[in-house]
């Protein structure tokens, strides 16, 4: 079990009749990286936004590193990126960050250390306005971990950046990770949240909707794809088997969802026995995408 | 404090427009002086400033007090663009998010104008300090240091209208509309003004449009340095061959000072709590 860092308990958030966030409760340990998934406008960034002090609560209550700081001396210790990277645009990128460094009270020493880390050192002296996209999002990177943070928290950091920017912010938030900062990921992008994160957290209108390991979420039965000469005879045969869940039509076979183990050889043998000629037979295990979209409808 | 003050001058420091209007004003308010001091000629008419006893002590501190307050535009521009800025590049959220409370937000900007106000009010008594002692008639050190009520009514003139200008930003979010309001509230005072005048008296007799009008806050700041030209010898001169006496209050009044300084409380109070409410 480690330190928590954070817990949220009950919080809620209200725009008029509509709620956003609807008593919510997440505690976050230390050492995890955590996955926040969930539709739009399901509540994710009103959730940030309230943790990060930028949106007040309608409801409830949310405590950092055990009420040993208040919110702000906290949030020093906090790197964030919420959804798209805001800078003065007429400082440079050292002022910017000198700037950051003088409200998080942090010592500028690991400035040139983290724009070297970002490939910006070389842009260190250019107009903030001058960066493309993929650099302003760089920058964020560095400005949020400027202060060596302790938990960092980034809102679909990825938003917008071509494939080659995406796969520079998903190295450094590997190796951010891999020193054993804390992370928060909100992201669209599930394959990234598979890959990076080990625990996930899926919100929907504005309710945690499931919590648990990532791999916990993909462990299932797995399932079959199935396509025979004889369609008719193989779908009455399918019906007949009890570890068989869910028979669905997925053109040119069956989609076979299992509720129970059932392996290869086993379901080949008795394909066999009823004489059931098959064209095509692959067992696969879901992908996070793919749980996910069936956990959210 | 000190942080708080260094966080926001470096986002003035480095935005050239604020720099350029900054130090517009102080360049002005040298200007100003040295172009007084200086004789007009306009065809066979000659005009000399210091000969028509505006260098005067005491009647300096009056008369600069009054003269340099009307640049104080140059610094409410930067006020207002600053914190509209703030909103427009998102640049508010992203302070709040990195650590800074919605407090410290507001203080920081509080002590900057704080500091604005002294500089510039140490400025102008050193300007005309300087001036008086080159071109004054009066020279004498009770003479010279008496009538220094100006200089606080100025202070406080600064620091009440630019809590305004933090107020009005803080509600409005937009500097250009911003600035439109302050235009506009100005005309509303003068448009309550003229009601009042014109109804008030009919119904309170006791009241007159005065008594009330000088607890609006622009109106309160323009009362607390009165115009200093009626004050000139040359213009009393003129006003006594008319016939009539020319009888004026031209002193500062202790009640102006408090009205400006709950203004100011006021409006940096209102401004916080606005900040506080809204979500970014």
């Amino acid at each position: 079990m480690g330190e928590i860092l954070l817990k949220i308990e009950n919080i809620s958030k209200y725009y008029g009749s509509i709620k956003a966030v609807d008593k919510l409760s997440i505690t976050i340990k230390k050492g995890n990286i955590y996955g926040l998934l969930g539709p739009n406008g399901s509540g994710k960034s009103t959730t940030l936004g309230m943790i990060l002090n930028v949106v007040n609560p309608s409801e409830g209550s949310f405590e950092w590193f055990e009420g040993k700081l208040n919110n702000h001396q906290a949030l020093k210790k906090i790197g964030a990126i919420i959804e798209r990277p805001n800078f003065y645009p007429y400082m440079t990128a050292i002022q910017n960050l000198k700037l950051i460094c003088q409200i998080k009270k942090c010592s500028y020493d690991s400035i040139t250390e983290k724009l070297e880390l970002v490939r910006l050192w070389d842009r260190r002296n250019s107009s903030f306005s001058s960066y493309s996209l993929g650099m302003k999002q760089r920058l964020a990177i560095a400005a949020a971990l400027v202060n060596n943070p302790e938990i960092l928290i980034l809102d679909e950091p990825t938003n917008g950046l071509d494939p080659e920017g995406i796969e520079q912010i998903r190295k450094l938030i590997k190796l951010t990770a891999s020193k054993g900062t804390t992370i928060i990921l909100a992201s669209h992008l599930l394959d990234e949240i598979e890959k990076t994160c080990n625990k996930v957290i899926v919100l929907k209108n504005g309710k945690k909707f499931y919590e648990g390991p990532t791999d916990q979420i993909t462990q299932t039965h797995g399932y079959f794809e199935i396509g025979a000469t004889d369609l008719k005879k193989l779908k009455l045969f399918l019906e007949s088997i009890p570890q068989i869940q869910q028979l669905k039509w997925n053109d040119p076979f069956y989609h076979v969802s299992l509720n129970e183990a059932l392996s290869e050889d086993k379901l080949s043998q008795l394909l066999v026995n009823e004489t059931i000629f098959i064209t095509h037979f692959v067992k696969k295990q879901p992908s996070l995408e793919q749980e996910y979209l069936t956990l959210i409808q | 404090m000190i942080r708080l003050l260094v966080i926001e001058l470096h986002k003035i420091w480095y935005n050239r427009i604020s720099k350029t209007l900054i130090f517009g004003y102080f360049l002005l308010i040298f200007s100003v002086a040295i172009f007084s001091t200086l004789k007009v000629e306009i065809g066979p008419i000659e005009f000399y400033f210091a000969e028509q006893g505006i260098f005067d002590f005491p009647y300096i501190w009056h008369f600069n007090t009054f003269i340099i307050s009307l640049l104080k535009i140059f610094f409410a521009v930067v006020i207002v663009a600053m914190i509209g800025n703030e909103y427009s590049y998102r640049t508010l959220k992203q302070n709040l998010i990195d650590g800074l409370s919605k407090k410290e937000f507001i203080l920081s900007k509080t002590y900057t104008i704080l500091a604005f106000v002294v500089s510039s009010t140490l400025l102008v008594f050193l300007i005309s300090l300087i001036l008086g002692i080159l071109y004054s008639d009066y020279t004498e050190l009770s003479i010279i240091f008496s009538d220094l009520e100006y200089l606080i009514a100025f202070a406080v003139k600064l620091f009440g209208f630019f809590s305004f200008c933090l107020f009005l930003s803080i509600l409005i979010k937009k500097s250009a509309f911003s600035l439109g309001f302050l235009g506009f509230w100005q005309v509303f005072e003068g448009i309550c003004y003229g009601l009042m005048k014109w109804k008030l008296s009919d119904s309170i007799p006791q009241l007159s449009a005065e008594q009330i009008f000088q607890f609006f806050p622009l109106n309160a700041m323009s009362n607390l340095i009165k115009e200093p030209f009626t004050r000139l010898s040359a213009f009393q001169n003129i006003a006594q061959e008319f016939g009539d006496g020319f009888n004026k209050d031209y002193s500062v009044s202790l009640l102006s000072i408090i009205i400006v300084l709950f203004w100011s409380f006021l409006f940096i109070w209102g401004a916080y709590v606005i900040l506080k409410k809204n979500d970014l």
